[in-house]
């Protein structure tokens, strides 16, 4: 008992300290990985910047607002991706080897969370150096924080994206989660622009959109000791505890049947 | 106690039957091979014996233990080869062997001592400390072998092991294969097309459609056979059959390229008599060509089968197998 226990566990740390080599070691995508956020910061965020000169009551620059939703994009599709590459991986890579180990369904599941977890965080904090760039301030408290929540927040997805994969056997259906889950959550996770004043059907759907739950709380910290707390109240949807407690509740509720589902057996 | 033992196992998907009814054992020691075109139920077989996939009925035992009941100890005690690497090619040759030996709890001792022996055995030592990426085909497969072998398996699970490789890297990994049954006493199961490659086991179970339809040593299989092959090429292969049958009492078969396959005892004097009658008599037929050989285990396909063996369509799958092959694969 204690023995099988101890040889999941290893099994499931086997299975994170592999993505996390992997990550570590992949030097061009880490530089390349800067590419898509470099984009919309200075290009999007920029060119979108004069239209956008309202925001918190006229004291936040949109490249501003624009960091804290950057930050969520790259936890987001890291997390998803890296979860989703389980359908490639069990099929022709790694993990094949990993499904005839003697290691439980459970922990295999679990390490792999862990393992996109950890390399989704990494990479948000690649993209936290960004900062000074656009002139946010961060105290050391604040990045603790964030690296927190955004570890959170990619835990939440990478339990999302092994729910997803759980039972795919072809990359076929990738595109249409791409298209009708990922791209729409994205959207209407308020980082492109706040989910205030907007239409109700839009309102509501960025209520059931968990990811809003973490881009929320990310800005509220990240934008804490730059701009007034009224001008970051006006652009907030909830507190950061509800954030942190729906965020929580959300990855409960995928990651109990993900790791029901890529358990059973064919 | 037997290495495998199989009984009336069956894999349904929907309404298609994957594996019939097959019942088989592998004696310890033994290199046993399963013969097949692609979609006869090969790898559907060797899943279930590995317990990635669960029988519809029937049973199954490796080692001793059932397949659906005891899943852990048949992990323990098989090592596979799959069909595509399942290297992570991003790492080194050691970091894929240490990431083994954890994933199957190999104490750190045994692991240092048994993988510098097994990169011996498979000529890696030079290259572990290599990325898996610079590998050729043929090296990445050796150290599959090695990766396979290093938590002491009883029963090694070999699907296509020469899949894509060049005849001469081909060979090389049976020089391997073969060293290792004398050296570690352990029963090899293995999954094929190729029928040269078949030659090298000590029996084979030829199944099609999933069902297997002969089991035997390869010589054994070959007598089914009766003596030498011919083949002939004719404008008109049908009046040549008929003419054939009612001259030697011979049952000419159609081969798989449009040729008149026929099975005789002294093939090389059957040929002049055979050249005669046909060009003899009312309507003297064309002979383009003629072949003479030993029956190979091809011809005992085509006889039990009655059709050869060759590449399926591609599904789903294979297509993402292919892509992957294209790309690379990461």
């Amino acid at each position: 008992m204690i023995d099988s226990f101890r040889i999941n566990l290893k099994g499931a740390y086997t299975i994170w300290y592999r993505d996390v080599l992997r990550f570590v070691r992949n030097r061009a995508r880490i530089v390349a990985s800067f590419g898509q956020p470099l984009l919309f910061l200075f290009v999007f965020g920029v060119g979108m910047a004069p239209a956008m000169s309202g925001l918190g009551q006229g004291s936040l620059d949109f490249t501003q607002f624009l960091f804290p939703g950057i930050l969520g994009m790259a936890v987001l599709f890291t997390a998803v991706f890296s979860a989703v590459s389980i359908v490639w991986d069990r099929e022709f890579g790694f993990l094949k080897e990993v499904m005839v180990a003697p290691v439980s369904r459970t922990a295999v599941a679990l390490g792999k969370v862990a393992g996109g977890s950890t390399v989704a965080m990494f990479q948000g904090a690649l993209i936290l150096l960004l900062a000074p760039f656009v002139g946010v301030r961060l105290t050391l408290a604040q990045v603790v924080v964030i690296l927190g929540l955004m570890l959170l927040l990619a835990a939440v997805m990478s339990s999302f994206g092994i729910l997803v994969a759980s039972r795919q056997r072809t990359m076929e259906g990738f595109q249409f989660i791409m298209q009708f889950l990922l791209l729409p959550m994205f959207f209407l996770s308020g980082a492109f622009f706040p989910i205030r004043d907007v239409p109700l059907w839009m309102e509501w759907l960025a209520r059931i959109d968990p990811v809003s739950y973490g881009v929320d709380p990310l800005r509220q910290v990240v934008l804490r000791e730059t701009i007034p707390a009224a001008a970051l109240e006006a652009i907030s949807l909830h507190p950061i505890a509800t954030d942190v407690a729906l965020m929580a509740l959300f990855g409960v509720a995928f990651l109990l049947p993900a790791v029901w589902l890529f358990g059973r057996q064919d | 106690m037997r290495a495998i033992e199989v009984e009336a196992l069956t894999r349904n998907f929907g309404d298609f039957t994957a594996v019939d009814a097959v019942s088989f054992n592998v004696e310890e020691g033994e290199i046993f091979g399963f013969l097949g075109p692609n979609g006869a139920g090969k790898t559907t077989t060797i899943n279930m014996l590995c317990t990635l996939m669960r029988p519809t009925s029937g049973r199954a035992s490796v080692n001793g233990h059932d397949v659906a009941r005891e899943q852990s100890a048949v992990r323990r005690a098989i090592g596979l080869i799959f069909q595509d690497t399942t290297l992570d090619e991003q790492l080194t040759g050691m970091e894929n062997l240490r990431f083994h030996a954890m994933l199957y709890d190999v104490p750190r001792q045994d692991f240092e001592r048994r993988s510098a022996a097994l990169l011996e055995m498979v000529d890696l030592t030079e290259k572990a400390r290599d990325q898996v990426q610079q590998y050729s085909g043929g090296m990445k497969r050796r150290l599959e072998i090695a990766r396979g072998l290093l938590h002491h398996p009883r029963v090694l699970f070999l699907d296509e092991p020469t899949i894509g490789l060049d005849p001469q890297t081909r060979r090389l990994i049976w020089d391997y294969l073969r060293a290792l049954r004398d050296r570690e006493e352990i029963t090899m199961f293995m999954t094929t097309h190729y029928m040269e490659e078949a030659e090298n086991c000590d029996r084979i179970a030829i199944i099609d459609h999933g069902e297997v339809i002969a089991l035997d040593t390869p010589e054994g299989l070959k007598s089914l056979v009766g003596g030498d092959i011919v083949t002939v090429r004719t404008a008109d292969n049908d009046q040549a059959s008929l003419k054939l049958q009612r001259a030697f009492q011979v049952e000419p078969r159609m081969g798989p390229d449009g040729q008149l396959i026929i099975e005789t005892g002294g093939g090389e004097q059957f040929i002049p008599q055979m050249m005669t009658t046909l060009s003899n008599g009312e309507a003297p037929i064309d002979v383009q060509s003629v072949n003479l050989r030993r029956p190979t285990l091809e011809d005992v396909f085509i006889k039990l089968t009655g059709h050869a063996i060759r590449e399926e369509e591609a599904d789903s799958k294979e297509r993402m197998r292919q892509r992957g092959r294209m790309f690379g694969r990461r």
